[in-house]
């Protein structure tokens, strides 16, 4: 491969990123004013409907004085909203919360039945109360979980206390750990992992409107008559959208960082999501190549482009979120859902990047892309010669 | 011995139905300026794009200085310059970068493609205007830069598809002046053109291509006192039976 060639071609191609007005705020502008307007106005999400939440529970009662802690995870098992996981270590069951398997997770304290015990011997007498206090952790990466599951499970507590109503002066209090830990997340913060994803999608429309344009104007003729050889071509025009899609990945942050959003997380963290929205750029040059194949001409190949746009944009991004769940299912057959997911459990979750949830993602994301970029090179070899 | 520039041996390409070039036999000498004449569908750019690997003939064989078009066209690649039929240039890159460019994808290094640049820049009239993108050109100016891009690796042997079709006739008259030094440094030219003086003017020989057959082939002299006519368009107009396919 002669890189000299491979360089003048990726660096051609960003000069008409840089240069075409039309191209410049497709990829760049429409995903900046995009996240302004949408982090600046919206105001959360609706409601979740009949979602069922994965709730794990560590019971660190002695195991013959768990009454009431079996009599609490029963009533709670039975609430359809509820499936109950059982752990028998925090550790585990943090990990799973930090990777989204679970939403949340509630630690049963040792002195729980003792708690209840004391309250129902003098209910009205405070000073002969054994206090307990129960941590519940939250998916910091679901805004429904951390709204919908704690005024569920205080409900649950009050009733088991024959308690209307959430006394002021209960032994038993829920200590909700993530929103002690952390700032309030705002409907921004949990768009925003989303946010990467939308941006990279329009490199679909860019790429295969610059192919069918070059076909067009003969460009692509040109190219094929002098000593380029395919891989030449195909590697400079892989290479420049990865180098768009950093860019764009770099502008789309500044603008979430600048609207509020900062995730706890450390720089291995943010290297890795930027590795993770570049590999997912290749999938878009793949399915720009699969549009630029059925395009007969540059216009009809926007148009066209929306056919991958979309269901990446609403299946995979943040939109998906708020979606059915038959949507959210049908997500999966996306990469983009597998990157947004990844950034949630890693900006959102605290999730490690070694953790079996992130490794996954990125395994199928490359996977997905890869084969993506395959079947658009073969496509569009086999119909126009590169 | 010395090798022919293009050797074509029964040269045939089929589309479907249709026979674009039928049984080609050619030779073309190095240093020589070869007029390819014949009617729009004639067969002229079938016959460019084969010698330059653009597609694959059905049947037949042909060299380029010596190497086989099919099994090494990558060789033949850095021997031959093409200027096809489309004004194909980058609008959003000045003409200075379009050559940069193409310097650079046959492989020349930065001095040579200054070099280079700025000879032909010169040559076309284009220097002050190497600079501005060239969306902002003429389409005369255009059509020049087209020319300029398929010769900026100073190839030994030049396709020039219509090379002058919508220039002005000073511009025409330029690009003639530097075919004609092309061939003044021993290089080979190829040239298709609708316009019968420019052949007459530009070509030591000429061959009238029709239904994809070679139908007359010599020097442009030689044809018009053959068939006892006044110029070159008369000898198209009669060994052809018509003028121009697009006109009739």
């Amino acid at each position: 491969m002669n890189i000299q060639r491979v360089l003048a071609l990726t660096k051609k191609e960003l000069k008409k990123t840089i240069r075409e007005p039309a191209v410049l705020f497709m990829i760049f502008l429409f995903p900046i004013v995009f996240v302004f307007a949408f982090g600046a106005s919206f105001g959360g999400f609706g409601s979740g409907g009949s979602a069922t939440y994965q709730v794990g529970v560590v019971n660190l009662e002695s195991s013959g004085n768990q009454h009431w802690s079996l009599a609490f995870t029963d009533t709670l098992s039975n609430l359809t909203m509820f499936n109950m996981n059982v752990y028998t270590d925090n550790q585990t069951a943090q990990s799973d919360l930090s990777q989204g398997k679970i939403q949340a997770v509630i630690i049963i304290p040792a002195s729980f039945s003792d708690s209840v015990t004391s309250y129902s011997n003098a209910p009205n007498n405070a000073n002969q109360w054994v206090n307990t206090t129960i941590p519940l952790y939250l998916d910091k990466g679901s805004l429904v979980a951390t709204q919908a599951i704690p005024p569920i499970m205080q409900q649950v507590l009050s009733s088991m206390l024959n308690q209307n109503q959430p006394a002021l002066q209960s032994p038993i209090q829920l200590q909700t750990a993530s929103l002690v830990e952390v700032k309030q997340s705002s409907a921004f913060d949990f768009m925003a992992p989303g946010m990467f994803t939308f941006a990279s999608i329009f490199l679909i429309m860019m790429v295969a409107q610059s192919f069918t344009q070059d076909r067009e104007n003969g460009m692509m003729k040109r190219i094929r008559i002098s000593p380029t050889t395919p891989t030449e071509f195909m590697t400079s025009q892989v290479l420049s959208y990865i180098v768009i899609a950093l860019i764009q990945a770099v502008l789309v942050f500044a603008m979430v960082y600048a609207m509020g959003f900062r995730p706890d997380v450390g720089i291995l963290s943010y290297m890795f999501a930027f590795i993770l929205v570049l590999v997912f750029s290749v999938s878009n040059v793949g399915f720009g190549l699969i549009t630029a194949t059925i395009a007969k001409s540059s216009s009809a190949a926007t148009g066209l482009s929306f056919l991958f746009v979309l269901p990446q944009l609403f299946l995979g991004t943040f939109v998906g979120a708020s979606l059915s769940g038959a949507a959210q299912i049908a997500g999966k057959f996306v990469p983009s859902y597998y990157v947004t997911d990844a950034l949630t459990s890693l900006f959102l979750r605290g999730a490690p990047i070694a953790s079996a949830t992130i490794l996954l993602d990125l395994a199928t994301v490359s996977v997905s892309c890869v084969a993506i970029l395959a079947v658009g090179i073969v496509l569009y070899g086999k119909y126009y010669k590169i | 011995m010395i090798e022919p520039a293009i050797k074509i041996e029964q040269l045939t390409k089929n589309y479907e139905d249709t026979v674009a070039v039928d049984n080609l036999t050619l030779q073309v000498e190095k240093g020589e300026l070869f007029g390819l004449l014949g009617p729009n569908g004639a067969g002229k750019t079938t016959i460019i794009n084969v010698l330059c690997g653009l597609i694959k003939p059905t049947s037949g064989k042909a060299k380029i200085c010596g190497f086989d078009i099919q099994k090494d066209i990558q060789k033949v690649k850095g021997l031959i310059g093409v200027c096809i039929q489309e004004t194909a240039i980058y609008p959003y890159l000045s003409g200075k970068e379009n050559l940069e460019l193409f310097g650079k994808l046959y492989n020349m290094n930065k001095k040579a493609i200054k070099e280079r640049s700025n000879m032909l820049l010169e040559k076309m009239g284009l220097k002050d205007d190497a600079k501005r993108v060239t969306a902002k050109y003429s389409g005369g100016m255009k059509r020049r830069l087209s020319l300029s891009l398929a010769l900026i690796h100073d190839p030994q042997i030049a396709f020039l598809d219509e090379p002058t079709v919508a220039m002005d006739p000073q511009s025409r008259h330029a690009v003639w002046d530097f075919i004609k030094e092309q061939k003044t440094n021993g290089k080979t030219v190829i040239l298709t053109t609708h316009y019968m003086e420019e052949a007459e003017e530009l070509c030591d020989r000429v061959g009238i291509i029709d239904h994809g057959k070679l139908i007359a082939l010599g020097t442009p002299k030689e044809l018009i006192a053959k068939n006892n006519v006044k110029n070159l368009e008369e000898v198209f107009i009669q060994l052809t039976g018509r003028n121009m396919r697009e006109e009739l």
